[in-house]
């Protein structure tokens, strides 16, 4: 089972995705910002990492700009949560490094479809 | 788009509706600012923004079509003026703000256990993109696709850049993925592999090409799988022409198992869950912050070692002196952790005013145009904590209290000019620690209450006779009698049947108290006082002849002898206490409390108190222990008693009073020929 943080300012939104993720026998760890996540990140690794886009602070494409810098998170699987995305936003999610993106809404089961494409 | 909603989100519900009602806020707050301002900051922009989105997203999460709905409808709107599309017009904040209440209304809804109907939310989308210029009516929720598409075989060539694998990607689940669509038969293509020599890990050299068939399969949903790494490799999808024979077959063996697994119905036990889990959701709940929660624990755990150090006590038998001496110690551990444990707890009930005081800008801004009237509104003491059964219920007096000062209170512009005021009248809201208690003022600079028009009503309502000509104190407390309004006419703003008696007996039924302060042509101050906390409060025991009684520790200032060469009399009748530079009043505390046989004696101790912002002294017989007491309602046990604010029970069983030291105060100073028969 893998290890996984979800990052997110809206608490609802981030405990919907953790227990989901809970529920399927992973191990979640939150951050309820990009700084926090980051300086998590600065000392833990994980096997994936979904992280809102529009957040207060450091957004969600900074946070995954600053993550590939570290070395251990070269090529971790990091996913980008957001409302429909238009193609541009896509496009900027994946030119700061994002391995794909979620868009909600989604129910616990596409979370779950949906990460399998990353996890092993 | 119903959907039933899983046992998790039903939990989460709640939360999301606390969270909904910040972002609602933020949202109404921020467009208020962007009114004032025209033109708005980005920063302002960009956290409305934040909110009208943030709303929607997890009003689509959990399944709520027609709050989602909305909140896309405003952040399209909020996101033209994001990236400069266009300006921020007033139709348009307008419109925004109407959205701020629809959403208001449908979360309610949903609270409620029902819901708006989507057509009217429909409608009022239009609305907001037609005033954006665009086409109404375009599709807001996302279509999931279709998956009933025939069954197809094709054949697609999968090859990734070099680099893919930096973006977290791995080609090899995305194949695992394609085999579940359907039967795939995958070949590796070898061809751009290097020497061994020249092989970098973080390289991908290989490429795949695939032959799928099944019924689930269909080039969207392949593009589907791959739409993560479009940009990172060539993928080729073209359709093989479908063999005729054996191919339902072969994809109901193979397919059907991962099928099944994928993309789970909504099961009966969901649906079952949601009618009941929704109403739950419904009941209130507090947000407590985390390091609230682990002083909590520590201080749980402090009791826990206690515990375990007098539990030892217990194991070993007879009690020597050194036993009594540890068990004395526990104990003294034991009170200071209850007392630790008991303030943490007080804590977490306690919530920042602003709760209340949130709404105050909408409802300033909308009343002000309603009337005519400019106005300023000053917030003050946002922060300033106060028990959450305070707060709800400090709502509806406060809203009355607001109404009133823009209504009756200020002055129309013309008025204000004429007087030689700014034509922006100023209401101020504040909130403040005084003592043990919390001072909730509302504050206007308008035309403060006519004496005249009040005795003029008393006289009316039969308050006063004709020709009496009552004291300042007097005139304020007509205000607050039922049915006192000395508005001209009644006005659809103020005028709903709630006075002032109100306001007052709401206050009063929590333990506080309202003052109304006003000096004509200059303005109104109306303040509230009310308890930090409706349960347990610190106590100085005092004896008044045989009864114990508990003065609030708060509202004492110092106790001293009394030497009677300081005391003088006042007219005759007061006594006065000649105390360093002031002189204070001294109150007999067993007349006031109608102990007829009470005497003073020569031991008596004068302690005293605040009250009303002015000390009053309390001769008492004696100072027993302090200690905190929990405070029981006079009202809802027998009936609300003057100068008593609540009784408590003692340690050995036994009913004590609590004295309200400004209610005593204002009960000697209102009567001062009734206070002193000595």
């Amino acid at each position: 089972m893998a290890k996984i943080m979800t990052v997110d300012d809206s608490v609802s939104l981030r405990k919907l995705v953790a227990s989901a993720l809970k529920a399927a026998g992973h191990s979640v760890s939150e951050a309820d910002s990009g700084q926090s996540a980051l300086s998590v990140a600065q000392t833990t690794t994980f096997d994936l990492v979904i992280s809102d886009l529009n957040m207060p602070g450091m957004d969600g494409l900074t946070l995954v700009g600053q993550l590939r810098k570290l070395p251990a998170y070269r090529s971790t699987p990091i996913l980008i949560l957001t409302t429909e995305m238009d193609p541009q936003k896509k496009q900027a999610a994946k030119a700061a490094g994002a391995t794909g993106w979620l868009v909600k809404p989604f129910d616990p089961a596409q979370l779950l479809a949906t990460i399998r494409k990353v996890l092993d | 788009m119903t959907k039933s909603l899983s046992d998790i989100q039903i939990e989460l519900l709640g939360l999301f509706f606390e969270e909904s009602a910040e972002g609602l806020q933020q949202l109404e707050s921020g467009l208020l600012a962007l009114e004032q301002s025209k033109g708005g900051g980005a920063d302002t922009i960009n956290d409305v923004f934040r909110a009208a989105h943030s709303i929607k997203g997890g009003a689509g999460s959990f399944g709520l079509t027609e709050i989602s709905t909305l909140g896309h409808a405003m952040e399209g709107m909020l996101e033209d003026f994001r990236s400069h599309r266009t300006e921020p017009t007033r139709e348009m904040l307008a419109s925004l703000l109407e959205g701020v209440d629809w959403l208001r209304n449908a979360l309610d809804a949903r609270k409620a256990g029902g819901s708006l109907p989507i057509a009217g939310v429909r409608a009022f989308c239009d609305q907001l993109e037609t005033l954006r210029g665009s086409v109404p009516g375009t599709p807001t929720a996302i279509e999931k696709v279709a998956s009933a598409a025939p069954a197809v075989a094709l054949r697609i060539d999968f090859l990734p850049a070099p680099r893919i694998l930096e973006s977290g990607n791995e080609p090899v689940r995305l194949l695992r993925e394609l085999s579940r669509l359907g039967r795939a038969k995958i070949a590796t293509d070898l061809s751009r592999l290097p020497g061994l020599a020249d092989i970098d890990a973080s390289l991908c050299y290989l490429s795949w090409h695939i032959e799928l068939e099944g019924n689930d399969v269909s080039a969207k949903a392949v593009e589907e799988i791959f739409a993560w790494v479009d940009t990172d490799a060539v993928l080729r999808i073209e359709p093989v022409l479908a063999k005729p024979i054996g191919q339902d077959v072969a994809a109901a063996e193979v397919a059907a198992p991962a099928l099944v697994q994928a993309h789970p119905v909504p099961d009966a036990k969901s649906q079952l869950a949601s009618t009941d889990g929704r109403a739950d959701t419904a009941i209130g709940s507090i947000r407590v912050g985390v390091d609230k929660i682990d002083l909590l624990m520590n201080m749980v755990g402090e009791l826990v070692i206690t515990q375990s150090m007098l539990g030892v006590i217990d194991d070993e038998g007879s009690l020597d002196s050194r036993r009594v001496e540890q068990l004395r110690e526990g104990l003294g551990l034991l009170a200071r952790n209850t007392r630790s444990l008991q303030e943490s707890v007080m804590r977490l009930r306690s919530v920042p005013i602003s709760v209340v005081f949130n709404r105050f800008p909408r409802l300033v801004h909308d009343l002000g145009q309603q009337l005519g009237k400019q106005v300023e509104l000053k917030v003050n003491g946002q922060t300033t904590e106060i028990d959450k059964t305070v707060v709800e219920k400090l709502g509806d007096p406060l809203v009355h209290l607001v109404r009133n000062s823009l209504d009756h209170g200020l002055e129309t512009p013309e008025i204000r000019r004429a007087a030689g005021k700014s034509e922006i009248g100023v209401i101020e809201i504040s909130a403040y620690h005084h003592g043990g208690d919390v001072v909730v003022e509302v504050r206007d600079d308008g035309r403060g209450i006519n004496r005249d028009r009040v005795i003029e009503r008393a006289r009316q309502l039969g308050l006063l006779g004709e020709n009496e000509s009552p004291p300042e104190d007097a005139i304020r407390d007509f205000i607050f009698a039922p049915g006192f309004s000395t508005a001209t006419a009644v006005t659809d703003v103020s005028g709903r049947g709630v006075g002032m008696d109100v306001v007052r007996r709401n206050i009063r039924a929590l333990g506080g108290d309202v003052f109304v302060e006003t000096t004509v042509g200059k303005g109104t101050c109306i303040s509230m006082r009310l308890p930090l906390t409706l349960a347990i409060i610190d106590g100085q025991l005092i004896r008044v002849g045989n009864h114990a009684y508990v003065v609030p520790l708060l509202s004492i200032i110092e106790s001293v002898q009394v030497e009677p060469k300081r005391v003088s009399k006042f007219q005759g009748k007061r006594e006065l206490y000649r105390l360093r530079d002031k002189l204070i009043p001294m109150i007999e505390l067993g007349q006031v409390l109608g102990m007829q046989s009470w005497q003073r004696s020569e031991e008596s101790l004068m302690m005293i108190v605040e009250a009303d912002n002015a000390p009053i002294g309390l001769l008492v017989d004696e100072l027993l222990a302090q200690q905190q007491v929990v405070v029981k309602s006079l009202e809802t046990n027998y009936e609300r008693v003057a100068g008593l604010s609540g009784a408590t029970i003692l340690g050995d069983g036994s009913v004590a009073f609590i004295l309200d030291t400004t209610a005593i105060g204002r009960l000697v100073r209102g009567t001062p020929s009734g206070a002193h028969a000595a």
